[in-house]
Formats: C-alpha cells, sequence, structure tokens
C-alpha cells in the first residue's frame, strides 16, 4: 500500500497491508501536526502534494528499504489537504521476521521520505501563512 | 519550444498559476530552464533549493529537454 489521500489516514488499515505469517514484528511511524513552531502557535498545516512523482517515489523508497532489509511487507500513506492539530500526516508500516530490522527500516523510510518526496506543507499562524523550508 | 510547467507549494504563489507555459530555446537543458525561470521571476532566487522534474523524476542539470516533457519546478520539500 503506497498512496497519497485527501481523506483521513486510516492507521490500522495500514498496519493491517504489511500482516505477515513470517512477520515477528511491525513497526508503525505516524507523523502528525504539531501545535506550535518555534514556540509560536500553528493554527493549520495545509499539505500539497505533486501526486504522480509522490508516489513513485515513495514507491522507490520502499524498494531501496526492501534491498537493505528483510522486509515482509511494507505501507506508506501520506495525506495531503488541510490538516488540524494532532491528525496523522503520514503513517508508515513496515513488517519484518525481526524487531531491529523494523525499527531501522522505518526511520530509514520517514528520514528519506522527507528529503525526496515533493510534498509540501504550508503552516498557518494567527498572523499568516509561511510555505515550511521553503527559505534559507 | 514552448513547454509546459506544473508549479507546486512558494512556486505556484511566487508564479501566480498552477501551470505556466513557457517559451525555451530547442534543446534547451535544465540548466538553461532554471535560469532563465529565476531571471523572470527573482523570488525563485531566494528559495533554499529549487528543482526540476521530468516525468516524475528530479532531472540533472545537464539533461535536455523536449516539449513533451512532463516539467514541474520543485521548491523545498518537507512531507512527513
Amino acid at each position: 500500500m503506497i498512496a497519497i489521500t485527501e481523506e483521513p489516514i486510516n492507521t490500522q488499515a495500514v498496519i493491517d497491508a504489511v500482516q505477515a505469517d513470517g512477520a515477528g514484528a511491525i513497526n508503525v511511524f505516524i507523523g502528525t501536526v504539531r501545535n506550535q513552531t518555534q514556540a509560536k502557535p500553528v493554527i493549520q498545516l495545509d499539505f500539497e502534494a505533486y501526486d504522480s512523482m509522490a508516489v513513485k517515489k515513495m514507491q522507490e523508497i520502499a524498494d531501496q528499504a526492501t534491498a537493505r532489509w528483510p522486509i515482509q511487507k511494507v505501507a506508506i500513506v501520506h495525506r495531503k489537504g488541510a490538516l488540524q492539530i494532532g491528525e496523522a500526516a503520514v503513517v508508515i508500516a513496515v513488517s519484518t521476521p525481526h524487531r531491529k530490522a523494523s525499527f531501522e527500516a522505518c526511520e530509514f523510510i520517514i528520514d528519506t521520505l522527507k528529503q525526496v518526496v515533493p510534498i509540501w506543507k504550508k503552516e498557518k499562524f494567527e498572523d499568516g501563512d509561511v510555505w515550511v523550508a521553503a527559505h534559507p | 519550444m514552448q513547454v509546459k510547467i506544473a508549479l507546486f507549494g512558494i512556486t505556484k504563489e511566487i508564479i501566480g498559476a498552477s501551470k505556466l507555459n513557457y517559451q525555451l530555446s530547442e534543446k534547451a537543458d535544465v540548466n538553461q530552464l532554471l535560469s532563465s525561470l529565476k531571471a523572470d521571476y527573482p523570488a525563485l532566487q531566494k528559495l533554499t533549493s529549487l528543482m526540476i522534474a521530468v516525468n516524475d523524476d528530479y532531472a540533472t542539470p545537464e539533461q535536455t529537454l523536449s516539449a513533451h516533457d512532463e516539467i514541474a519546478l520543485i521548491p523545498p520539500v518537507c512531507g512527513g
């Protein structure tokens, strides 16, 4: 399961997607919307994605992880649109025979996703909006 | 040749559209496109980074463009 969605992410469905008889561990990462940036209250986060390329890059990251760790199954779902505080922006699930690999693979996937997947977010503050990371 | 460029995030606001029809010399490469866009829209120069994607992959600076390519301007990404 590799997807971009405008609907709230069903975390259980992402976990279910990586269930495997050979798995002794399922590691799940949930990236959520935080209520502040450098002590400044955030009201809302707007995510935008270049859908076709984002899905292609997420699949490539899943393939790279599968080449490095004994992954049974991997699922990556990223949300786009307007998200409220506390909502899940991304859910990643990885199943492996033993737990260590599932932690490592999950961390690799979220770290790489943040670097290469074409998704942008705009933080909405009370006094205006800022595209995150756009300027030095 | 005329190329179509998809715009996202802050580049959509800087250029003021989500798609841009843009005139380039025949066989222009990614470097030329970026220099030309940065000259036409100076606010692009202030971004932390600016990449070009061609057909859903990051393009190299020397990559030659064609009118059929699906081109996108990629400002700094920050998913997750």
